[in-house]
């Protein structure tokens, strides 16, 4: 048989790509909610764990450290199937954009911090020797400086949050992997997943280079 | 005798190690106050208690205009009435050098854009620096970030300024631009404490000078008394050391 023929076939993709693009629109609208999420939630936990009194403090490092533990497919699989025992129903897709964000605000949180504990003690005192309130501190002076820090690693978990939406798949909801699935069993043909992959590359190819020159460009010491 | 600042009984340990033993000052409204001492004597400690930027103990007490400066709700607005120049500058290097003047004025004080932009060129032209206000501090010298951070302390119109070492981490050739504006500063009737190894500066500018040897204050008087006749052992070998090298 044709490899061609059999991972590339033309007619086979041609037929499908209205079930791939449904499916890759799926992808994005719960790749962008679950960063959207994770980034706020995140950010409000590194707020936390670094200025909130101690048992809050503590509250939070042992929420990062456990959704850093979990695998996002236990927690998937938890959300989705075990929830509804205690009548949490929630949708495939809320799901999986409740485990997506979930974790990610654990990572996201980590980042944040460290980018936060990056600014100079100067700052801070600067900050406070001026009057400025602790929200008009971080909102004027410690955040914008710190989002330059944080930038490379905040797009490098967007990118894994993008590419764990494909574990949805596994709560039925109708993202790009899985429409590629169906397409695939429609068809009886591969195609439609060998351009799925070619699709997920595509759409991350770009984030991945964009990481590695703000890497190379903040890494140098610089700003 | 109450001052302006008013220091009672202040105590400051880190661990194990006692930064200040029992401090008592009064230091008048408009006086120029020069604080000199050996490194680790507490002098900076002592400076960074008056806002705060140091915690201290309860039974320690210190008053700038009748308010204490206790932890908490108050304490921005105390600190809003005491501008604070550090040594090593801490410019906001994100803004620029005029946005670095207007913030404390706009976020604190509730100043509109137009009059922080116009107080911070004012204050920027009084101490030599309107032609970099647009400048990020990056790209200023040493000398010039130390006078916009004294510009940006100005802009809140603080009853008593602080000066933690504003000197010394200037390269040689840029101290004299920033004492110049200091004594332009203190013949405007602002308090001012300086913490300094400028004894050429403490000489010439103080009303008073206090000398602080291991988290005491040793002696005080006017700076003739001081340099020219030292009355305890201690001013008098800190003074022969650092005057005849």
């Amino acid at each position: 048989m044709d490899i061609v023929e059999t991972f590339f076939n033309i007619e086979v993709l041609r037929r499908t790509w209205p079930l791939l693009m449904q499916g890759l629109w799926v992808t994005i609208k719960l790749g962008a909610a679950s960063i959207v999420v994770g980034l706020v939630l995140g950010l409000g936990l590194a707020l936390v764990r670094i200025y909130a009194a101690a048992p809050l403090r503590w509250i939070a490092r042992i929420y990062i450290d456990v959704f850093r533990s979990i695998p996002l497919l236990v927690l998937l699989i938890i959300v989705y199937y075990a929830l509804p025992f205690v009548g949490i129903r929630l949708s495939g897709f809320f799901s999986a954009l409740a485990a997506l964000s979930l974790v990610s605000a654990a990572y996201t949180a980590e980042v944040f911090r460290a980018g936060i504990e990056a600014i100079p003690k100067g700052q801070f005192e600067a900050s406070g020797a001026l009057g400025l309130s602790y929200r008009h501190m971080m909102i004027d002076v410690i955040l914008p400086q710190a989002i330059k820090i944080v930038i490379p690693p905040l797009t490098n978990n967007s990118i894994n949050v993008i590419k764990d939406t494909a574990l949805a798949s596994v709560v039925a909801i109708p993202d790009l992997l899985k429409q590629a699935t169906q397409a695939q069993a429609l068809a009886a043909n591969p195609s439609p997943l060998i351009g799925a992959a070619i699709i997920y590359i595509a759409f991350l190819w770009p984030l991945v280079a964009y990481v590695s020159r703000l890497e190379r460009r903040f890494g140098g010491g610089g700003r | 005798m109450t001052g302006f600042v008013s220091i009672r009984n202040l105590h400051k340990t880190y661990g194990s190690f006692v930064a200040l033993k029992g401090i008592d000052l009064e230091i008048a409204e408009g006086e120029v106050v020069c604080i000199v001492g050996p490194s680790g004597s507490g002098k900076s400690t002592l400076i960074r208690c008056i806002n705060r930027l140091e915690d201290f103990s309860g039974e320690s007490e210190i008053r700038v205009a009748g308010i204490p400066v206790t932890a908490g709700r108050d304490l921005a607005k105390v600190r809003a009435e005491v501008g604070m120049v550090f040594q090593s500058f801490n410019l906001f290097p994100h803004l620029t050098v005029r946005r670095n003047v207007m913030l404390a004025p706009m976020r604190v004080r509730g100043a509109t854009t137009a009059e922080a932009e116009q107080r911070a060129d004012r204050l920027l032209a009084r101490v030599g620096i309107s032609e970099q206000a647009d400048k990020y501090p990056g790209n200023l010298s040493g000398g010039q970030q130390q006078r916009v951070a004294i510009a940006r302390a100005l802009a809140m119109e603080p009853k008593v300024m602080l000066f933690d070492e504003p000197t010394s981490s200037l390269d040689p050739e840029m101290v004299g631009e920033v004492l110049d504006v200091m004594k332009d500063l203190a013949h405007t009737g602002v308090t001012m404490i300086v913490v300094t190894h400028e004894m050429g500066f403490a000489r010439q500018v103080a009303d008073r000078v206090i000398f602080m040897d291991a988290g005491e204050v040793v002696e005080i008087g006017t700076p003739d008394e001081i340099f020219g006749a030292p009355k305890q052992n201690r001013t008098r070998g800190f003074l022969s050391a650092v005057l005849n090298h």
